[in-house]
């Protein structure tokens, strides 16, 4: 029994104690005392359970509590009275003594004065702290607000806000902090010393105030005009030399080293006369350049053209030349100057003024005579001569001629007898001119009567092949008079290729390519066009498989609409009828005719098509006059423009075709149009509130075709400008007009913040309070 | 009218002539072509009646399009790339004085700087020992600081040493712990360090002269207020973003995000804003005086955003994302404007807008610093008028047009990668999904039992007095 009792106390004990839990979890409230004493009690009584627990059943002290009537003389002690000590209670015996009036004073200045409260904890100061300067640090902060929203709304900012000083440090205080360190600029330096280089004053150094002093101004002029002209000339003579190098012309080149050979040769004999020491150094030259010729391997035809030209020579006239030429040419370079005697070489002064008479012309016609082909080269050549241009006109029609008339023989007789006469003309001069050259030297006559002799041999050889081809020609002639089918077969291609063209316009289905084929068989090629043509398109009719076809088409020609209008009186006659068969009911005739009576004024089909007659031409795009008077010819009052032009621009746009084209009894409007839509703002922009708003900014113009110069500036202007390479600094209170705070922020970190000034107190009071 | 002017003279009869004949001829007053001097401007006649320059929107519209589709061909930002570091690039600086000049510091303790104009290093330095953490110049430009890993703080001479000098700094403070970002005050010589808690230094003195704490946990980065000197935000890996008083030497307010704010950086026309890059992937732009709302999320970003720098303008601002992209926002916007990746830029890890905002800079992962343009297709160099004129045209037109949907969509376009790309759709879905089931649920429950969260409000978890 009694360990039962124990336990059951014990269960309501836990029950109490969680129900004490609960406002632990809770926010301490104002009665602590209370909860004090409450805890204390059940303590007490969990003490007493679990004494009674060891079933002992020890005997409890019984606990008085009562009010203590006793005062003790040290303490005051409210125990048992169940009510505060108040300090009034302890004044009221005091009231009828007088004799106490200075206890009764100090109790009252007591009793005045207040309690000091508890410190608050540290970290309820810190939160105090923290709040106090964040509303601190908000008001400081507030005063950007009107700057801010100014700036938002500025039509335009120009950065950097402020105006830059630009920061020119002048020359002797980069100066002052220099010194030369390195090697090099000691170097430079100790240099720049010795000259007396002013180093702050960037002026002349001492020496070149005594070079300017030296010279007059006039000497200064002159001199540098001389240095101007010298400078001029040098240019124009590179700008020379460049434009002649650039020349690609190897006959130029040619030229241009003869005279240059010449000249040499010339100044050579002049030196003898004059100074014969140095005419012989010059000749060691000649000499040298011989010598070096012979070494080489140059114009000894054993280089990679020579090889390729000698392959070439036994066919061609032309590379065997080119190979001689280059034979004569080293001789003429390997040939030794003779300085033997004087008499010689006035004879080859005589020599070389001898060939200057004759004429550059003369060694060109030489060269042009040895071709194979004197008839095209001579265009080539800038003959003078008048013979020449006096068969000119006779040769240069021949080749027309000649192929104009191929069967006739005379003529080119005429022209073989032409060309020689010009030979044997030109081989006179060139005799001439050997005549004249008569004192040559014996190697150079060599050659040349070698290469005459081959001249020779040409020039039977080409007659013979004249001849030949005068031969070929008239067998030719022949063969087209004996041989009549060559003739035929050549133009019968020719016919074919437009037949074949013309064939994929005919040709519908592949029995028809069938026929065609076996015609082209059976069928004259020489049989007209025309005919063929006719017969095709009769027989076309006759082709079967076309026939369903082409019915096809002509259904589909049918107007819709046409067939509509045609169709529906009768469409309706017919449906009337059937109905009226198929229900046979009374009623609903009778109602029937109702309707029909009711509606009798109205075609309803009727209206729904003209309806759609009118929307279609509705949709339909008129005709716009788009012409711009004065556009392309002259305008003014009372001048119109040209009826071309209006033609021109008098256009309706061919839209696309109507939807509902195919569906009688549909009207699709087409009013919206989706191509445009494609282009339309769907929804309206954020900052607009209303669509007429933005409408009316898209409406009005910003290009300079619509306004003026000052109205296109004003509305284009950007909304942010930079200047590039500037820096942009971070906004100042004085770049706005505020006055910025003078104490610096490093300034009042040196004061303690753990001392809480009376000032502060009391701000923390007031925040503890509110 | 042009045409008005020439005046056909019709009469004009000889005097001797029998039969009088009209003889049309044009004339001119010279009035109205000569000029009086050589100084005046040239007259050119113009006609503005809108009769005669018809259909003025569509052609505007064409030129809008034509605008719209040059820009986007001409949108070539990328400069240049300026390679040497030989770890990643972990912090970049600005000299304030001189455009051409920029700081870097690497993951290896390298710092370099290099020249812009010609985009070559010009000098390298090995500050510390692991991480350059962070790194500042001084607001004169004749030195800059950095701190590492090694735990101290190192100040440097700008210009290199001289002929026959040591390559050392002109200060080193070893600290207790580990300093992971430094910021120059804007006019004093001051500087304040982060890492346990946010110090502020003489630059004479080795001690801090004041440290503020509040928590137990790492800052990762502090940054000086440019307008009102005195402040100071910071972020720490708590999740808050803390901000403090110079002045009076205590943190002010604090606010606790969703996920951590690897930086912030303030707007330096607009005191009282800042922006926080944050991890959850958007940016936050708060004005300090009610941090319980931002003022806008910008989101666009696919991973973290890890650093952020506005422009100097004050009008838009970079951000430098892990997704190996950067985004330029306005500040307004919540979406950003434009987005810079290349194929070789891993994940970009610092980011900076040159002071004549012009450029932006940015570090990554892969060693390399990126030059690029702040306008993409913004022609470099010196514009004659008229082609300042047609610019300033253009611009205008395509701000005029830009809701018309075939503007907008080419406007808009861009190319990206294609691991943004997915990213950003299937970041759609899960958001779509998200949106859904809220709507679900506040449908299926009592009404005003779940309340409706904006989602500016969303991502702050509470504010701190």
């Amino acid at each position: 029994m009694n360990v039962n009792r124990v336990a059951e106390s014990l269960l309501a004990l836990s029950q109490q104690e969680e129900l004490v839990d609960l406002p632990k979890n809770c926010p301490l409230s104002e009665n602590e005392d209370e909860g004090d004493s409450d805890r204390e009690r059940k303590h007490q009584k969990l003490l007493e359970a679990i004494s009674s627990l060891d079933g002992k059943n020890r005997r409890k002290l019984a606990e008085r509590s009562e009010a203590s009537l006793k005062v003790s003389e040290f303490n005051v002690s409210s125990e048992g009275s169940g009510e505060k000590l108040v300090l009034a209670d302890l004044l009221e015996p005091v009231k009828t003594t007088s004799s106490l009036a200075t206890v009764k004073k100090q109790l009252n200045r007591v009793k005045s004065k207040k309690v000091v409260e508890l410190p608050l904890n540290k970290e309820k100061i810190e939160q105090i702290h923290r709040e106090v300067a964040f509303g601190k640090t908000s008001q400081v902060l507030s005063k950007w607000d009107p700057i801010v929203l100014k700036n938002q709304q500025a039509e335009q900012l120009a950065f950097p806000l402020g105006k830059e000083q630009p920061a020119i440090a002048p020359i002797e205080h980069a100066l002052s902090g220099w010194k030369a360190r390195t090697p090099l600029e000691q170097e430079i330096f100790n240099l720049l010393h010795k000259n007396k280089q002013p180093v702050t004053d960037p002026l002349l150094t001492p020496m070149e105030k005594a070079s300017l002093r030296a010279m007059s101004l006039e000497e200064a002029k002159m001199h540098r005009a001389e240095l101007q002209r010298a400078r001029a000339l040098q240019s124009y003579y590179e700008a020379k030399a460049r434009r002649e190098k650039k020349i690609k012309s190897k006959k130029y080149h040619k030229v241009v080293k003869k005279g240059k050979a010449r000249k040499a040769s010339k100044e050579l004999e002049q030196l003898q006369k004059v100074n014969p020491t140095v005419a012989l150094e010059e000749l060691e030259k000649f000499e040298n350049a011989r010598m070096m010729e012979r070494m080489s391997l140059k114009h000894q035809n054993s280089g990679k053209w020579a090889k390729s030209k000698a392959i070439m020579a036994k066919y061609d006239l032309e590379a065997r030349q080119a190979m001689q030429e280059q034979l004569a040419k080293n001789k003429e370079l390997t040939q030794k100057l003779q300085v033997a005697s004087e008499i010689e070489e006035e004879e080859g002064g005589t020599e070389e003024v001898e060939e200057l008479l004759v004429p550059h012309v003369v060694n060109e016609v030489q060269m042009n005579v040895d071709g194979p082909n004197p008839w095209m080269l001579r265009s080539c050549t800038s003959d003078t001569r008048e013979a020449a241009t006096q068969e000119d006109p006779e040769q240069l029609p021949e080749p027309a001629t000649h192929e104009v008339s191929e069967s006739e023989g005379e003529r080119p007789v005429a022209e073989e007898e032409i060309s020689l006469r010009d030979f044997e003309e030109r081989r006179s001069l060139r005799k001439r001119s050997e005549l004249n050259q008569d004192a040559e030297p014996a190697g150079i006559q060599e050659t040349k009567d070698s290469s005459s002799q081959e001249v020779l041999s040409e020039l039977r050889a080409l007659s013979q092949k004249l001849k030949e081809n005068h031969q070929s020609r008239k067998q030719k002639a022949s063969s087209e008079g004996t041989v009549p089918q060559v003739q035929r077969e050549e133009p019968a291609p020719e016919e074919e290729v437009p037949l074949l063209l013309q064939r994929p316009e005919r040709v519908q289905t592949l029995e028809e390519l069938e026929e065609l084929g076996k015609e082209d068989c059976f069928q004259n090629k020489e049989l007209p066009r025309p005919v063929l043509e006719g017969q095709q398109s009769e027989r076309t009719p006759n082709n079967r498989p076309d026939a369903p076809k082409e019915k096809k088409e002509k259904e589909q020609l049918i107007d819709v609409q046409n067939f509509l209008t045609t169709q529906s009186p009768s469409v309706r006659s017919l449906a009337v009828p059937t109905t009226i068969e198929e229900l046979e009911d009374e009623e609903e005739r009778d109602q029937r005719q109702m309707i029909k009576e009711a509606f009798a004024g109205d075609d309803v089909i009727r209206n729904f098509l003209k309806e759609k007659r009118e929307a279609v031409e509705a949709s339909t795009p008129k005709d716009v006059d788009l012409t711009l008077p004065g556009w392309g010819e002259w305008g003014g009052v009372g001048l119109k423009p040209s009826t071309k032009k209006r033609r021109q621009f008098l256009k309706a746009p061919e839209g696309p075709p109507r939807k509902d084209k195919n569906l009688p009894n549909v009207i699709i409007s087409e009013k919206r149009n989706i191509h445009a839509a494609a282009h339309q703002v769907q929804v309206l922009p954020y900052p607009f509130t209303h669509h007429r708003q933005f409408e009316r900014t898209i409406q009005t113009p910003v290009g300079s075709t619509w306004n003026t110069q000052r109205a296109f500036q004003k509305l284009t202007t950007p909304k942010v400008i930079t200047k590039p390479g500037h820096i942009i600094k971070p906004i100042k209170a004085e770049d706005v007009g505020y006055r910025s705070s003078s104490r610096s922020d490093l300034s009042v970190i040196q004061w303690n913040p753990k001392q809480i000034t009376t000032r502060h107190s009391k701000e923390l009071k007031k925040n503890s309070v509110g | 009218r042009r045409w008005a002017e020439l005046v056909p003279e019709s009469s004009w009869s000889p005097a001797v002539g029998a039969s009088k004949m009209k003889v049309k001829m044009l004339s001119r007053n010279p009035d109205n072509y000569v000029r009086e001097t050589k100084l005046d401007l040239q007259r050119v006649p113009r006609n503005y009646d809108p009769t005669l320059h018809p259909f003025e929107v569509p052609r505007e519209y064409v030129r809008a399009l034509n605008a719209t589709k040059l820009e986007r061909v001409f949108a070539k930002p990328f400069l240049a790339s300026l390679d040497g570091h030989r770890d990643g690039v972990n912090c970049l600086a600005k000299h304030p004085k001189n455009l051409a000049t920029i700081l870097s510091g690497a993951c290896d303790g390298e710092v370099r700087i290099w020249n812009l104009t010609q985009r070559n290093c010009i000098r390298t330095i090995q500050a510390h020992e692991g991480f350059v953490r962070g790194i500042c110049t001084r607001f004169c430009g004749t030195s800059f600081f950095t701190v590492g890993d090694d735990k101290t703080v190192k100040q440097w001479k700008m210009d290199g040493p001289g002929y026959g000098e040591e390559e050392e700094p002109l200060h080193t403070i070893l600290g207790k712990t580990v300093y992971t970002g430094i910021d120059h005050h804007w006019k004093e010589a001051v500087f304040a360090t982060c890492g346990q808690q946010v110090d502020i230094w003489d630059e004479q003195r080795t001690n801090p002269i004041c440290s503020m704490t509040w928590g137990f946990d790492s800052i990762s980065s502090v940054k000086f207020n440019p307008v009102e000197t005195f402040l100071l935000g910071s972020c720490a890996s708590d999740r808050n973003i803390v901000l403090y008083d110079m002045r009076q030497a205590t943190p002010l307010k604090k606010v606790i995000l969703d996920m951590r704010t690897n930086t912030i950086c303030w707007n330096p026309m607009e005191a009282f804003i800042f922006t926080a890059a944050n991890e959850d992937y958007n940016l936050y732009t708060f004005d300090m005086r009610a941090l319980d709302t931002p003022v806008m999320v910008h989101m666009d970003h696919v991973s973290a955003v890890l650093d952020v720098d506005y422009s100097p303008t004050g009008k838009e601002f970079v951000s430098a994302s892990f997704d190996k992209s950067i985004r330029i926002f306005p500040v307004d916007k919540s979406r950003s404007r434009e987005v810079y990746h290349t194929k070789r830029m891993q994940h970009v890890i610092c980011v900076k807008w040159t002071s004549d905002s012009k450029y932006i800079m940015c570090g990554s992962d892969e060693m390399n610093i990126r030059l690029w343009k702040a306008n993409a297709s913004e022609k470099l160099g010196v514009l004659t008028s008229r082609e300042k004129a047609a610019k300033d045209y253009n611009q205008k037109l395509k701000e005029k047009f830009q809701h018309y949907p075939h503007i907008k969509r080419i406007a808009r376009h861009r190319h990206l990668p294609k691991s943004i790309y997915s990213q950003i759709q299937e970041q759609r879905i899960m958001k779509e999904a998200r949106r859904r089931k809220e709507v679900n649920r506040i449908k299926h429950s009592k009404p005003g039992s779940v309340p409706i969260v904006s989602e500016k409000k969303k991502h702050i978890v509470a504010v701190v007095k």
